[in-house]
């Protein structure tokens, strides 16, 4: 099959749906690559590099798959042929006008930004890679304004002290704005309402601040849920009180299908020193910042520059060009099964099924909800598993045993003869013994050990020694058998223990 | 002093000696000195015992009997020992409790006929003019009883463990009825035997114990064979302790006390490991079907070749290797410790971490390390390396499955929940070196491979470890 890759028709995008490298990718999987002239000019890959990496130049009108950054326009669609596979960021659940737009035509739809948030779709997770690339621009873009350095230092002009930023929100794009603010030397905290968080946010050198509530839990999506009103309520209070101290803040808060919750108020914003920069990721959908314009930088009247680009990934087209492309190249492998350049649209798989928005003409958006969280789902009757929480056992009921057992040993020993007494009180104590010597044997001798007792078993060639003494035949053949045995055992097992301890070396 | 003093004193001594060689291994640095101590203990009751012997008046016939059989003996053991090869240590062990379990039923056997054969003979007359005549009884049934189960049931774990037997537990309907109702039927014989010894009874103890101890080894499965060849350690103990009793020599009996509570000590630190009850796996083995339903969608493995493998040990700081038995299947231990020390000598700090149950019998993973020349003091435990996976940068897992797997401490309903597992997942890249995506011996598959910091290594292991020196 051939796939056409699209040059984005919207004059602001920077980023293309191949690079060379890509292109590569997909031609080992058994698929032509068409690319429409200039595509990659923005990202900065040029005709001529798709064409050395194996792909055409030339229209994509009647190709079998069409690859997008954007949704085609509708000029783009018109061009297409029936039958056509488009897979390109549609955003499905924002735009029922483009939804339906797309039913009408005969054709199958795929969005990439509709990839479940389930492991084994995150080599194709779009969001999560674009959300990357957006969290380490957006502090790129908070140092160009701010006037300072993000590091501290010490110099012979006086002393710089590092910048305080506060990530809102440790998702995919808060953990790489704090490791991009932490690289540069600046003091990160981040917030999120999941707790569980604190370890990544902790991992890359940034420190968590918690909202301590009831309430927060995991969401069945895997995305943050809206809090409820107490939680606000402390949640305010912590950004009121972080708003004077920091110097910069990014923030990440999305809610899936819903407006941004608004995080900083006009108040916090006015309570910041003069200088301080603000960047507001979640500006396409309205905002986490009261006072922040969509696509626009704006400076308060205290001096605060707030940013609201909505295009911080394309800011880095190239990169952003690279992973979006290596998503769709998973998205061909997972789609590609037999590597034969034939694309099967397998609904069964969760992940596809997700994904088209459109198949053959047939609206089949929305999906059905995909669990993705870490609770089990219960799993098959597992009927002979034994939870083994075993408690310690409690001092009394030690106590208990051993002196029951004691009892019945009294009873046992004081029933025997006395003939046998002496026998069994040399048999107690050395199983004692036994226990107490083997329970020091070094796990890494325990084959050694076995050799050993097995040598040392073959004690029992006295027992047939003695036999010999006697002059039956039936009894001196059976004590000839029985040292023969036990002989065995001695010489071999102290020679193969001998042997095994000389490999042991230290190093 | 008469020879009597002088054979019993000697008996303590060798004891003692035994009781230092067991202590003598609790560390690499003093466990030849051990070995050592145990051949001196030995040497020293040996000789005890033949000058007693000769002191007796032993026969010319005795004398060569004597003689002729030591020295085959030593002969075919020392044989043995020096050309088995180190992965077949479990075969070598189980052949050994075997012969034990048979000199004690063979000992066994000659009290009966020297004693309750001749009522009239002098041995006869002597116990019972001590009163001790009806222990001897006793002692007969269940020295040959014990030992009889040993000798059988050794037989049947060295065929399951050579490959010579069908390593798949044999389910007999009612098998728990059988192994109970052999105890009982046992007891009773024994009952009888002591008030009225009669041959056929004797016959059908020893009959009933070899089928015993066949049946109980052989209704254990193969992967089971680690803790059935440490109790059989046990058993091969207490059959030497029954033939003390009953020869009244406190050495055998202080000697099988110590092996027995050995075996018994190894069984439960394996049984642990596995996260079975003992009972369990005596009692007739594990059901080991694979668990029904097993329909989770773990998502997509990842694959990586030897070169970037070799790529990613190149730029580590520490690495661990978690071996399993399928290293030494594939007998890529050899090329694992060529792995290592051109790993340490590029200044990357490798350790290896074994699991209890990562060979055929306690320690024996550590023993095919060293036979590779790894040395002993990077080879660490579960316990004394779990902490450390978080800082290590790749781990590699060689042949080894259920013990890596994550299941057993994250999913309450696995099989295998709650053993004990060595936590790779932890670090920062997994490397598994495996044949297939076929799932390990428990059946259950393992979520590890899916995880985003594995890759999967296919093929065999040892060409997959010649690769990566090669790519180095």
């Amino acid at each position: 099959m051939q796939i056409g890759v699209l040059r984005e028709a919207s004059p602001s995008e920077t980023r293309v749906a191949a690079t060379p490298a890509t292109v590569t990718q997909l031609l080992k999987l058994g698929y032509e690559v068409v690319i429409e002239p200039g595509a990659g000019t923005k990202s900065g890959f040029t005709d001529a590099a798709y064409e050395a990496a194996g792909a055409s130049v030339g229209t994509v009108t009647e190709t079998d798959i069409v690859f997008g950054v954007n949704a085609p326009s509708g000029e783009q669609l018109d061009s297409l042929r029936a039958g056509v596979r488009v897979i390109s960021l549609l955003s499905p659940a924002l735009n029922p006008d483009l939804v339906d737009n797309l039913s009408r035509r005969p054709i199958t739809a795929l969005a990439m930004d509709a990839v479940p948030r389930i492991s084994r779709a995150q080599s194709l997770d779009v969001l999560s890679s674009m959300a990357n690339i957006a969290g380490y621009r957006a502090v790129v873009e908070a140092a160009h304004v701010f006037g300072r350095f993000f590091t501290g230092q010490v110099t012979a002009a006086g002393k710089v002290p590092p910048a305080k930023v506060l990530v809102v929100g440790a998702g995919v794009a808060g953990l790489a704005a704090i490791g991009a603010a932490g690289s540069l030397g600046a003091i990160v905290r981040a917030t999120d309402p999941r707790p569980e968080v604190a370890d990544q946010v902790g991992s890359l050198g940034g420190e968590y601040l918690s909202i301590t509530s009831p309430e927060v839990e995991v969401s069945a999506t895997g995305y943050a849920k809206e809090m409820g009103d107490d939680y606000k309520a402390r949640e305010a209070e912590l950004y009121a009180e972080q708003s004077k101290d920091v110097d910069i803040i990014i923030t990440t808060a999305l809610i899936p299908g819903k407006p941004a919750p608004r995080i900083i108020t006009a108040e916090m914003v006015a309570s910041m020193k003069a200088g301080s920069v603000i960047v507001d990721m979640a500006a396409a959908t309205g905002g986490n910042v009261e006072g922040t314009v969509k696509d626009e930088v704006v400076v308060t009247d205290n001096g605060v520059t707030i940013i609201g680009y909505t295009d911080l990934a394309g800011r880095l087209p190239a990169q952003a060009s690279q992973l979006y492309g290596t998503n769709l190249v998973n998205l061909m492998k997972l789609m590609t099964p037999a590597k034969d350049g034939e694309l099967v649209v397998d609904f069964d798989d969760v992940v596809i099924r997700s994904m088209t928005v459109v198949r053959d003409g047939e609206l089949t958006w929305p999906p059905p909800p995909v669990q993705v969280s870490a609770t089990p789902a219960a799993a098959a009757p597992a009927a002979e598993v034994v939870k083994v929480d075993k408690e310690p056992m409690s001092a009394g009921k030690r106590l208990g045993l051993v002196l029951g057992g004691a009892a019945a040993m009294f009873v046992l020993f004081a029933l025997a003869p006395a003939a046998l007494l002496p026998h069994l009180t040399v048999f107690a104590l050395a199983i004692v013994i036994g226990y107490y010597v083997i329970g020091n044997v070094h796990h890494a001798l325990h084959t050694p050990l076995m050799s050993v007792t097995n040598a040392i078993s073959g004690i029992i060639v006295v027992g047939a020694l003695l036999n010999l003494v006697h002059d039956q035949k039936l009894v001196l053949g059976i004590a000839f058998v029985a040292t023969l045995v036990a002989s065995i055992n001695v010489f071999g097992g102290f020679a193969v223990t001998q042997r095994m301890l000389a490999m042991f070396s230290r190093s | 002093m008469t020879i009597e003093t002088i054979t019993w004193s000697a008996y303590i001594v060798a004891a003692l000696l035994f009781i230092l060689a067991l202590a003598g291994l609790s560390k690499h640095e003093t466990a030849k000195v051990g070995n050592l101590f145990g051949i001196a203990g030995m040497t020293v009751a040996l000789a005890a015992t033949v000058a007693l012997v000769v002191d007796l008046k032993i026969s010319t016939t005795g004398i060569v009997l004597l003689v002729a059989a030591m020295l085959i003996g030593a002969l075919i053991g020392l044989q043995r020992a020096r050309v088995v090869e180190m992965t077949q240590m479990p075969e070598l062990i189980a052949m050994l409790h075997s012969f034990v379990g048979l000199a004690a039923v063979l000992v066994g056997w000659n009290g009966y006929l020297l004693v309750e054969h001749e009522p009239n003979g002098a041995e006869a007359l002597h116990l019972d003019a001590l009163g001790t005549l009806g222990i001897h009884h006793a002692e007969v049934s269940i020295g040959i009883f014990i030992g009889a189960v040993t000798f059988t049931g050794s037989i049947v774990a060295y065929g399951k463990l050579a490959g010579k037997f069908n390593s798949a537990p044999l389910v007999l309907p009612g098998k728990n009825l059988i192994n109970l109702g052999s105890l009982v039927v046992f007891a009773a014989l024994t009952a009888w035997f002591v008030v009225d010894p009669q041959l056929w009874q004797l016959i059908a103890i020893t009959a009933l114990a070899l089928a015993l101890g066949w049946h109980l080894v052989a209704s254990i499965g193969g992967g089971d064979m680690p803790v059935v060849v440490s109790m059989l350690n046990s058993y091969s103990g207490w059959a030497a302790a029954a033939a003390g009793f009953l020869l009244e020599n406190d050495l055998l009996i202080i000697t099988g006390a110590l092996v027995g509570s050995s075996g018994a000590y190894l069984s439960y630190i394996m049984c642990r490991a596995m996260n079975r009850s003992f009972i369990s796996v005596i009692a007739g083995g594990f059901g080991i079907e694979a668990p029904s339903g097993d329909a989770v969608d773990y998502g997509e493995h990842h694959e990586i070749n030897a070169e970037g493998t070799a790529e990613l040990l190149g730029e580590a700081k520490s690495v661990i290797i978690t071996p399993g038995y399928g290293m030494a299947v594939a007998q890529a231990q050899y090329g694992v410790a060529e792995l290592t020390n051109r790993l340490r000598e590029r200044g990357v700090e490798v350790r290896f971490g074994i699991h209890p149950v990562a060979g055929r019998l306690p320690g024996h993973m550590n023993v095919l390390l060293a036979e590779a020349k790894v040395p002993y003091d990077i080879v660490l435990e579960l316990d004394e390396i779990n902490d450390d996976f978080p800082e290590t940068d790749v781990v590699l897992v060689i042949g080894a499955n259920d013990t890596v797997n994550p299941a057993a401490t994250d999913d309450p309903t696995s099989p295998i929940a709650g053993m004990p597992v060595l936590s790779v997942w932890e670090s920062k890249k997994v490397i598994v070196f495996k044949r297939s995506m076929a799932s390990g011996y428990a059946g259950v598959q393992n979520p590890l491979f899916f995880r985003d910091n594995t890759s999967m290594l296919f093929g065999d292991a040892k060409d997959r470890v010649n690769d990566i020196l090669a790519a180095l």
